[in-house]
């Protein structure tokens, strides 16, 4: 009671309220960093070269058909995508979190390795396996069945390719979303329906499924939005197979002679249907309250599987192939082969291509500086604002805290592609020339990164009770101490999870950088896309072997501290 | 001084007047060669290195590098490699924000040179071998850029998958309804040598033929180095076009892949080298230039990487077919000057990216 009464006062009593002066200085950084960019868009999308009102551009995105093209194909994409990860990740989710196959803890970590694989180095991966001629799987056909030259099994560079290897890298969305929905759900309403007579599947069916829909259909759209969204795939299997995506275009309108306005009309559809989505998972989501009603949980219950369970298991693992370990294994054989379509031999071995990136590629050891540079900026400011917005945000320290909770979550409704293109529009002209900086991509990096951060401290901070906080301020510790000395600690491995989870996702971006780099300004992601241009596809296996050593050290780091620390004790949801 | 700078004069009016060219305009504009002194080497050593942007193969591109880091310890080249309208559209980028990184740069469209030196660009700078030995057609009047190498781009096959006597002969060839999906070819909107050849084929041949062959379900990749190892991988049977570096390359290496000089001619490419007004690091420019259009880097560019030099002092590799045997088109830089756009335009409609 007195904790209510005191907090209040204390506002009121200093003359000034610091919070208030950083929630102001907050709100104004992610102002910068979302509203400017988006401004520029929209503002170059409706005029012309003369600065006057225009709809051309967008009549000119309608009526042109290698414009049109490419919106369709995405469409297709998204959607096809989004079917087939609910089909296989649905039921792969529900095996991991309700059953008992053997090996859960590994296929959750597989599908983790899957998660943090860049989706262009899958799909360059995905060449070296299924190109019709020289793909590996196709060769292995063509011994094992005696098929004549001409035949293949897969042919990735097509567009049921493609929607092949954007599933492979999107289905741990939905994976993840139903995997954690059915852990929470409580098992008191399966045990009730078990009592009044269902079997194991009817229950399953009746109760487990229509309680975990709303977390399979959030996933369908997460899914959707991923495909429509992603760069680096389709830049990689499209353009062999003579097709277009609409990020795809939108970065073409960049080559010489580039068309600005019409990039900014070419990816306002995206925005905006993006942000129409991301309202529909919510009201999705935030109807599925009722599946956590029961309060405190009981563990989930596990259904005995028998000897299917071994089957569930293969399943999972013929899954996990696809994403994890033909194309790592791809990778592996083209950096130690000569021919890089070629499998490892005794005449065919070299470690030159090791040497080549290493020691004679000039661009590497830049790249290399300035991805690690970039990562570790982006996770450690990335980490202090998401900590402080959390802070001001969950504790309600002042008001205002939604409108800064709603900036930080914004730029989720950004595709990567769109935010290159505004922030390319916003700092090559005065009075902020960032081009050719590594503020840009700091920039970029900071606000693709922020909605996560953000939820991840947030959901942190949710666990921690106030009652901790207040009852140190009573003791007489001021706010500031109070953090320091209470919620600092509690929130240590969280912080470092977080700082983590930003860092690898930003090591492996592209979609923003492809827009944004110069030469002075290249990261490892980019680089691999311009050598994929020029076909060499060794020192491509290379530098995504190092990126693989590097992200699995840091997601293994996050791992041991999670699992170890304290944070998982707080969260009791 | 003086004397050097009138010697250096008369050198080139000699040689001017030997080819019987117009050199009135040579004396008038381009500045005194430059040969490689201490003091140069010492400017460019206090600069410590140079950056260069290039569209030859990146093999090739830091074995240049590596042999001019090697010849001048402490000055070191850091090598921006893309397709030549990647490049092009990036330094357009870059001067459009006043940032001045590159500071020589080498393009497969000499196209670009012609942009470059309209917007006053280019540093006149001549090294001694281009002004002793370069003929006139390969070198700027005004000493902005010279011809750094030559490039064909070529059919070739892979020999593994096609017989020699089976092979296409010819462009025409190439439309026989048996080549259909077995075709790959790169893209005039990322590399020059494409555009080069795109234009000289749409003006000697007719778009005609390239809507034809846009029927023949191409495989559609970007470089004109990459089709050559598509080709040597063994994804495709047939390049419609790419370098015929990389096939010297991959066959002297021992890939599958066997070069085919078209009946109808081969498109030729020009690859200029040229310095920036505003390079950052001005000496160790100059001083990379000089290297690039040496005896010494010229034939390292003709051995190792397959290049087709001017230099008169290099020897070609036995077992190439000689230059000069050779039925090329007519390259015309200012006619893809003009048409660049169009090309592009027309090309994406027909093949579809």
């Amino acid at each position: 009671m007195t904790i209510a009464v005191s907090d209040p006062p204390a506002r009121m009593t200093h003359g000034f309220d610091y919070t208030k002066l950083v929630l102001y200085g907050f709100a104004l950084v992610l102002c910068v960093l979302i509203v400017l960019p988006m401004s520029w868009l929209v503002y170059y999308a409706f005029v012309d070269k003369d600065g006057a009102f225009t709809l051309r551009n967008f009549a000119t995105l309608v009526n042109d058909p290698t414009l049109l093209d490419p919106l369709i194909t995405t469409f297709t994409l998204a959607f096809s995508t989004s079917l087939i990860c609910c089909v296989v990740a649905a039921p792969m989710g529900w095996l991991v979190a309700r059953t008992d196959m053997p090996l859960r803890r590994t296929v959750r970590l597989l599908v983790t390795a899957s998660f943090v694989t860049p989706p262009f180095l899958g799909a360059i991966a995905w060449e070296l396996l299924a190109a019709p001629n020289s793909g590996l799987i196709n060769k292995v056909y063509r011994i094992v069945t005696g098929a004549d030259a001409d035949s293949h099994l897969f042919n990735i560079y097509s567009f049921p390719g493609l929607i092949f290897v954007v599933t492979c890298y999107t289905f741990p969305y939905v994976f993840v979303l139903v995997a954690n929905a059915l852990e929470r759900t409580p098992s008191e309403l399966e045990d009730a329906s078990s009592i009044l007579g269902a079997s194991t599947w009817e229950t399953a069916r009746r109760v487990t499924v229509p309680l975990v829909l709303p977390a399979i259909l959030a996933g369908a759209l997460v899914a959707f939005l991923q495909a429509m969204t992603l760069f680096g795939s389709p830049a990689i299997l499209a353009l062999p197979a003579g097709f277009h995506t609409m990020t795809t275009k939108i970065w073409s309108l960049f080559q010489y002679p580039p068309k600005p306005e019409l990039a900014a009309a070419a990816s306002l559809p995206l925005l905006i249907l993006t942000v129409i989505l991301l309202r529909a998972e919510h009201t999705i989501l935030g109807r599925r309250s009722y599946a956590v009603l029961g309060g405190k949980n009981s563990d989930p219950r596990l259904i005995r599987l028998g000897w299917l369970r071994w089957v569930a298991l293969a399943m999972c693992f013929i899954v996990l192939l696809n994403p994890v370990f033909l194309p790592y294994a791809a990778l592996f054989n083209a950096t130690f082969s000569k021919v890089a379509s070629q499998f490892i031999s005794f005449s065919n071995f070299t470690v030159h291509n090791i040497h080549f990136v290493l020691f004679e590629l000039s661009a590497t050891k830049l790249a290399l500086y300035n991805t690690f540079v970039l990562g570790i900026a982006t996770a450690t400011i990335g980490t202090v604002i998401a900590v402080v917005i959390s802070y001001l945000t969950t504790r309600e320290a002042v008001t205002g805290h939604k409108a800064l909770g709603f900036l930080a979550t914004a730029p989720v409704a950004i595709p990567g592609i769109v935010l290159g293109v505004g922030l390319f529009l916003s700092y090559t002209r005065p009075p902020f020339v960032l081009y050719g900086t590594l503020w840009i991509l700091l920039l970029a990096f900071l606000t693709l990164a922020m909605p996560a951060a953000y939820q991840q401290m947030q959901s942190a901070f949710k666990a921690i009770h106030p009652e901790l906080e207040d009852a140190s301020r009573i003791l007489g510790a001021t706010r500031l101490k109070a953090l320091r000395q209470i919620t600092a600690p509690l929130l240590r491995t969280s912080v470092i999870a977080t700082w983590c989870f930003v860092f690898v996702g930003t090591i492996r971006e592209l979609s923003a950088a492809v827009m944004l780099f110069t030469s002075e300004t290249k990261v490892i992601s980019v680089l691999i896309f311009d050598l994929n241009e020029s076909g060499d596809l060794a020192a491509i296996s290379v530098l995504g072997l190092i990126m693989l050593v590097v992200t699995s050290g840091i997601v293994a780091l996050a791992n041991r501290l999670r699992l170890g620390g304290g944070s998982v004790r707080l969260r009791d949801n | 001084m003086r004397d050097r700078f009138s010697r250096r004069d008369l050198l080139k009016a000699s040689a001017a007047l030997a080819l019987g060219l117009p050199s009135t305009r040579v004396l008038a504009a381009a500045p005194p060669a430059t040969a490689v002194t201490p003091a140069l080497i010492e400017a460019a050593k206090k600069e410590g290195k140079v950056v260069y942007y290039t569209s030859v193969d990146l093999p090739l591109a830091e074995k240049i590098a590596k042999a001019f880091e090697a010849r001048y310890p402490g000055v070191a080249v850091r090598v921006e490699r893309t397709g030549a309208e990647r490049l092009f559209q990036r330094i357009g980028q870059e001067y459009g924000s006043r940032i001045h990184a590159v500071d020589v740069v080498n393009s497969s469209d000499a196209a670009h040179f012609i942009v470059w030196t309209r917007n006053g660009l280019l540093a006149p700078f001549v090294p001694e071998d281009v002004a002793r030995h370069y003929p006139a057609v390969h070198k700027d009047a005004d000493g902005l850029f010279a011809t750094f190498r030559i490039g064909l781009s070529i059919i070739a096959y892979n020999t593994n998958t096609v017989k020699a006597e089976e092979a296409p002969k010819s462009f025409a060839d190439l439309l026989d309804p048996k080549w259909a999906g077995k075709i790959v070819k790169a893209h005039p909107g990322y590399s020059g040598t494409i555009l080069t050849a795109t234009f000289q084929l749409a003006r000697d041949l007719g778009w005609d033929y390239l809507e034809k062959l846009g029927r023949q379900r191409i495989m559609q990749l970007q470089s004109a180095s990459d089709p050559p190892k598509k080709l040597a991988l063994g994804e495709r049977a047939v390049q419609a076009d790419g370098n015929e570096y990389n096939i010297f390359q991959i066959k002297e290496s021992g890939g599958p892949v066997e070069p085919v000089y078209a009946a109808e001619g081969t498109p030729l490419v020009i690859g200029p080298n040229g310095l920036f007004k505003n390079a950052p690091n001005p000496n160790a420019a100059r001083l990379f230039q000089c290297f690039c259009f040496s005896p010494e880097c010229q034939q390292l560019i003709s051995d190792v990487g397959g290049q087709r030099s001017v230099h008169p002092q290099v020897k070609e590799k036995a077992g190439r077919k000689p230059f000069k045997d050779i039925k090329t088109m007519k390259e015309d830089a200012a006619g893809v000057e003009k048409s660049a756009e169009e090309i592009k335009a027309r090309y994406s409609k027909i093949f579809k990216v």
